[in-house]
């Protein structure tokens, strides 16, 4: 899923100072699972709002609101009866989502109260790790099911490199090498050979560097299958 | 036992302390209280085994954002103790109200 931290109160409270009547915009999809952006941290932020809100004497108008998605047009769209009766929106979902809901209400400003950090999962109550960086070209069986590209610091394709001590990566402590344990798992299944096999160099252009990306279905988009 | 404690406490009973949320402490901040607290049982003693661990993190995470907002932290606290400890209750009752009436009242108004 994709894993979002929520924006501190600060830059919250600054990005709707001069804003009155409010929304915030939950989503039931990643950021409902991450914590961050579902109905109850919507619920949360929005008496949190009335509360500076009040403490500063001003008028105390937020409410809030959850979309089953903000990724989708569908779901979106469910606003329209309600978008307008507000100064501006806060989008508790990833970076899609106020983009979405900017396309559609062109007259609303939305702003978005998390930051959308990688795809991931949660390694234990409360912690995610990023585990794919969307590159386009899957390869993780290549390296025993562990991803070089996103968990590299250096996105190695042939690791590790000299930064790599005791199983730790030197960009950080907290950081395990992928690539000691890509040849820890590849000596214990007995086939350490594979690493040594010369691969053809990895086209970057499914990634971000060949810009925004599109996927397309033709067979969903003439409604044949 | 006829132990008083302060009537501007307003009591609201739940079946644990593990079913107050952080939205019930901040509804009650928003609705001008000057001061909440949470009275769970003992620690290690929580019938439903950790209902009074979850209330003290809710009480916690509610501190920290009224500190971000620059209010008391202190209009919200957690006490344990148990249901015989009546003599306690009171106690508590008294020192949580000689506190928020230091702290004054709430600036959310």
């Amino acid at each position: 899923m994709i894993v979002a931290d929520r924006k501190s109160l600060e830059e919250i409270l600054g990005m709707v100072a001069d804003r009155e009547k409010l929304l915030i915009l939950g989503c039931k999809g990643c950021v409902t699972v991450c914590n961050v952006g579902g109905l109850k941290e919507a619920e949360v932020l929005a008496s949190t709002l009335r509360i500076a809100q009040k403490k500063e004497g001003r008028p105390v108008e937020v409410s809030h609101r959850v979309l089953e998605r903000q990724c989708d047009n569908e779901y979106v769209a469910g606003l329209a009866d309600d978008v307008g009766n507000y100064d501006a929106v806060v989008s508790m979902a990833c970076g899609v989502g106020p983009q979405f809901l900017s396309e559609m209400y062109p007259d609303q400003v939305f702003f978005p109260a998390v930051n959308t950090t990688f795809f991931g999962g949660a390694v234990q109550h409360g912690v995610w790790e990023e585990r794919c960086a969307g590159c386009g070209a899957c390869a993780i069986h290549l390296f025993g099911g562990l991803c070089p590209i996103a968990r590299c610091a250096k996105s190695l394709l042939h690791g590790p490199c000299g930064g790599s001590a005791n199983g730790i990566c030197e960009v950080n402590k907290e950081t395990a090498c992928i690539w000691d344990a890509i040849v820890k798992k590849k000596m214990e299944t007995g086939r350490l050979e594979d690493l040594v096999a010369v691969k053809p160099f990895k086209d970057w252009r499914t990634a971000r560097d060949g810009g925004p990306r599109r996927s397309i279905r033709e067979e969903l988009v003439k409604g044949t299958l | 036992m006829r132990l008083s404690y302060p009537a501007n406490i307003k009591i609201i009973q739940v079946p644990c302390t593990g079913r107050v949320d952080i939205v019930h402490l901040l509804s009650a901040l928003e609705d001008g209280a000057d001061g909440v607290y949470v009275a769970g049982c003992l620690e290690g003693e929580c019938h439903y085994l950790e209902g009074n661990y979850k209330a003290r993190r809710k009480v916690v995470y509610v501190k920290k954002v009224l500190t971000e907002l620059g209010i008391e932290p202190e209009r919200v606290a957690m006490y344990n103790l148990s249901s015989a400890q009546g003599a306690r209750f009171a106690e508590i009752a008294n020192d949580m109200v000689l506190q928020i009436k230091d702290l004054g009242p709430t600036p959310v108004r």
